[in-house]
Formats: structure tokens, C-alpha cells, sequence
């Protein structure tokens, strides 16, 4: 039996073949399941008797702020990986994912502000659930502004690597500050311990919409450090063949 | 179906203002992030392709 070779594909020259042709894929599946979740989110999920129809906001509000947790995860963990094995792959992916997660960072934020207006009468409270969600906003900017502050690839990758793994203890404290402390932010939507008590629609049109945004989020962040390998790979001889390639 | 014309759509129960900014703001950005990407590439290739005709004319004197 012929064993595959996983450092293989962590070598970024396999890795941006790989990644060119794994993206159309996810892009295509990332529009039609926009579509559908949209669809389910406006068209069937019935109206709801407290929030009115304003409560639709949570289609795009809720799975940008998971998003906006879970790249942070994810990001933290590739530049913890390349920190440790020194690998420069997983770097690069970490600095692809980081503008994604700022941006459904921000969603989130400006959706929930767009929420709250019409039903707790304010775009903005001081509460822990805000609050911390926007030093998580603070922290990408944080990482992206870093990272481009420092020439050296080799040292900007540590220097980033640092506040991603310290940013990370935001995430839970983001996640369980509606139950820690006493805030005007509702609970959480989905738990893992009790039935959902939403109507069934509405969940899953919420849960298409967070594997909508999983999936765009997966084919641009594979596009972007496809730019990120070609630029930090230029000198090398593979890269010239590919752009003769091109041409 | 929940709404009885294109009318009750848009109104949206009176929050139009608010879902739709929400909705539409939040796919404006999607949609400017691609195309920041897209233009990323061009100028990267762009360049990279500069750089590699320069150092062919310089390598072939």
C-alpha cells in the first residue's frame, strides 16, 4: 500500500494547485445556498409573534457572528501551528482568513445594531455581549494592521501568532456572556443541551445561511492565500513557470 | 407563502428600514470583498509578470 503524503500538500507550491481547484466548488455552492436560505429565511419561515418581522434580521445576523467566532478559532489555531512547527503554510492561511472574520465581525455588529434599534429603542448598549463581540472586531484589526506593519514575513508571522493565540480567550467569554452576566442581548439561539424552541423553519433557514457563509468564507479565504503564496513564493523557480504559464 | 403582494414584501411589517439595511449592507460588503480580491490578483500578476520580463531581458544580455 503506497502511504499519501500529507507534508505534500503543505508544501505551498501543491497546496496553490490544490486550493485553485477546490474554490470554484465552494463558490458555487456558497451562491446556491444563499439562495435557498434567503428563500427559506423570507418565504417560509413564518413571522414571529414577539419580534415581528424584524426578527428576520437573524438570518444574516446570527451566522455572521458565529462566523465571526469560529474563523477567529480557526485562524488562531493555523498561526499556533505555524508558531510551533514553524510551518509557512499555515501561516499564510491564518493571514488569509483574518479580513473574512474582521468583515462578519462587523456584519454582525452592524446587523445587531440594526436589531436592536427597533426592539430595544438603542443602536448601542455598553453590554458584555456587544462589547466583547467588538474587541473581537478589534482584535482582526489588530492582527491585519500587525501583520502588514512588519516587512519580514518570517517575524510579522510570530508577531501575528501572538495576538491571535492571547485574542483567542475572547471567544469564550464573547460566547457565554449572556449567561455570565446579566445583559439586554437575548440568549442563545441554538444550545446544545436543550431542544431549539424555535419553529423548525427558522432554524433551518438560520443553519443554511451559517453553511452559506462557511462555504464563501472557505473558497475566498483558499482565493486569498493563493495571492499571499504567489507573493511570498515570487523568487522562487516554480512560480515563474507558472506565470510563463499564464501568459 | 407569507406575503400577500410585492408590497407586503418590501414593507416588511414596518421594519423595511431595518431588515433591509441589514440584509443589504451585509451582501454590498460580501460583494465588495470580491471584488478587492479580484482586483488583488490582477495587480499581483500584473507585477509579478513586470518583474519576470525584466529579469528575462536582463538574463539575456
Amino acid at each position: 500500500m503506497s502511504k499519501i503524503n500529507l507534508y505534500k500538500f503543505a508544501s505551498p507550491a501543491t497546496f496553490y494547485g490544490l486550493a485553485g481547484q477546490m474554490i470554484p466548488g465552494f463558490a458555487i455552492l456558497s451562491a446556491i445556498l444563499f439562495a435557498v436560505g434567503l428563500y427559506i429565511g423570507f418565504f417560509v419561515a413564518p413571522t414571529d409573534a414577539q419580534q415581528g418581522e424584524a426578527y428576520r434580521i437573524i438570518f444574516i445576523h446570527v451566522p455572521a457572528a458565529w462566523m465571526s467566532m469560529f474563523i477567529y478559532v480557526v485562524m488562531a489555531v493555523y498561526a499556533g501551528v505555524g508558531l510551533a512547527f514553524n510551518t509557512r503554510l499555515s501561516a499564510m492561511m491564518a493571514q488569509a482568513l483574518a479580513p473574512t472574520g474582521a468583515l462578519f465581525a462587523f456584519i454582525a455588529l452592524f446587523t445587531g445594531s440594526f436589531w436592536g434599534k427597533p426592539m430595544w429603542g438603542t443602536w448601542w448598549v455598553w453590554d458584555a455581549r456587544l462589547t466583547s463581540q467588538l474587541i473581537l472586531f478589534f482584535l482582526y484589526i489588530g492582527f491585519i494592521s500587525l501583520q502588514a506593519a512588519i516587512d519580514d514575513p518570517r517575524r510579522s508571522d510570530r508577531a501575528g501568532a501572538l495576538i491571535a493565540l492571547v485574542g483567542v480567550i475572547n471567544v469564550p467569554i464573547i460566547y457565554f456572556s449572556v449567561k455570565w452576566w446579566n445583559t439586554l442581548h437575548q440568549g442563545a439561539s441554538i444550545s446544545l443541551t436543550k431542544a431549539p424552541s424555535m419553529a423548525h423553519t427558522m432554524l433551518a433557514g438560520m443553519l443554511i445561511m451559517a453553511i452559506a457563509c462557511w462555504t464563501y468564507t472557505i473558497a475566498v479565504a483558499l482565493s486569498r492565500v493563493r495571492l499571499i503564496i504567489l507573493e511570498r513564493e515570487r523568487h522562487s523557480t516554480w512560480v515563474s513557470e507558472l506565470l510563463e504559464d499564464i501568459k | 407563502m407569507n406575503w400577500g403582494s410585492f408590497s407586503a414584501f418590501l414593507h416588511m411589517g414596518g421594519y423595511a428600514f431595518y431588515v433591509w439595511s441589514s440584509f443589504g449592507l451585509s451582501f454590498l460588503l460580501l460583494a465588495l470583498e470580491l471584488l478587492l480580491l479580484s482586483g488583488r490578483r490582477r495587480t499581483l500578476l500584473k507585477r509579478l509578470g513586470q518583474i519576470q520580463r525584466l529579469n528575462a531581458s536582463r538574463g539575456s544580455k
